[in-house]
């Protein structure tokens, strides 16, 4: 199994790429759904202890809205997206179309219209993910928690201490030109997906040069 | 002058009054604090899973219920405190995405508390007080100076156990 610790630049290199494609597919879907530009940050791939997990995104009590779905296939992995309650909401009611008015509370509707949202982006995502890499990969329907960030980041993370005590994320944020929503977007691959990811990549740990140029395919 | 210190996930930290232990953001996670009132000494596990035999290889005894336990309480009586004193409370353990019902991996809530008990009974520890369950998440705040340890939610009062 490839070591979270281990991931030389190259390989960071290459997951930062994957996620680049899903995230730019994802993007556009956003923005057609939007009718609105929608920017897309460069992905952020990092390795994080699960000891300092609960502080990834700031501060662990602040309240958020997450939309979690697992990844299963080849390479299985898990997605979460972070919105402000606020933005959610607005969110939602852009979903929902003029008839609806936008309300301060997150009731059934908006947590409806967020998880199909969810599903729409991680659609998206993963096509994309799965037509450069050649897995197979396909989504499961999508959970709603509205809690503390750490709460959520926790319980997202928790199982991947079976196996070690890091965890591998590769996060975009989407942004509306507008600055009206600013999400975060994660991508979490289970351990053992990592190696084959990075295998179907071409940069599955055999190089033995910095430049990764001598890579066993 | 009181010092908060602050326990990540799957860490266990130990002092002594007027310290005031905490840790923020539990979902699935259990915040297990253990207390003697007499010496006014206290540690506090955050325990991620349930089981150390979920894992080949246990690089961090921390993050399970039946490696930590053992551990905090070797901690606590290094200290000077005694099995027979100390009390528990825990929080957390909640399912924070409602749906996935038979997915296992996201009852891992209710596991780590079955786990956890179970734990505190084999070291023969008394459980005072929960507040563990439903889908919220927790922040607690463990003062060694009372042993009473609060919890808090986004939508509701602090509870005090």
């Amino acid at each position: 199994m490839t070591q979270f610790a281990d991931l030389s630049s190259i390989q960071l290199d290459a997951m930062r790429e994957v996620g680049n494609i899903g995230a730019a597919h994802a993007a556009t879907v956003l923005s057609q759904l939007l009718k609105q530009k929608v920017q897309m940050s460069v992905p952020r791939v990092s390795v994080t202890s699960l000891t300092e997990a609960a502080e990834f995104i700031g501060i662990p009590e602040m309240p958020m809205v997450g939309v979690y779905l697992r990844v299963f296939g080849d390479a299985p992995s898990k997605i979460l997206y972070l919105y402000p309650k606020e933005q959610a909401l607005f969110l939602a009611g852009l979903l929902l179309g003029e008839t609806y008015k936008v309300r301060n509370i997150l009731g059934e509707m908006e947590v409806s219209a967020l998880k199909e949202i969810g599903n729409i982006l991680t659609g998206a995502y993963v096509n994309a993910f799965s037509n450069f890499t050649k897995l197979n990969m396909i989504s499961s329907v999508p959970a709603l928690a509205f809690d503390m960030v750490g709460a959520i980041v926790n319980t997202v993370l928790a199982d991947l201490g079976e196996v070690g005590d890091y965890a591998l994320i590769i996060e975009t944020k989407l942004t509306t030109s507008d600055s009206s929503i600013n999400g975060h977007f994660f991508l979490v691959p289970d351990p053992d997906s990592l190696g084959v990811i990075l295998k179907t990549l071409g940069v599955n740990g055999e190089c033995h040069n910095s430049s990764g140029s001598g890579c066993r395919k | 002058m009181s010092q908060l210190i602050r326990v990540g996930m799957s860490e266990i930290a130990c002092s002594r009054s007027p310290d005031v232990l905490a840790t923020y953001g539990l979902g699935s996670c259990v915040g297990v604090c253990v207390y003697d009132p007499l010496l006014k000494i206290g540690g506090m596990a955050h325990i991620m899973l349930p089981d150390s035999s979920l894992s080949k290889t246990v690089t961090n005894r921390g993050k399970f219920a039946d490696t930590s336990i053992p551990d905090l309480i070797a901690k606590l009586t290094q200290m000077g405190a005694l099995v027979p004193r100390m009390v528990a409370k825990i929080a957390g353990g909640s399912q924070m995405f409602a749906f996935m019902g038979k997915d296992d991996k996201l009852l891992i809530g209710p596991r780590n508390v079955a786990a956890v008990e179970n734990a505190l009974a084999q070291q023969k520890i008394k459980l005072s007080a929960k507040n563990v369950g439903g889908n919220v998440g927790r922040s607690i705040l463990f003062d060694l100076a009372t042993g009473e340890v609060t919890v808090k939610m986004l939508n509701s009062a602090d509870i005090i156990l």
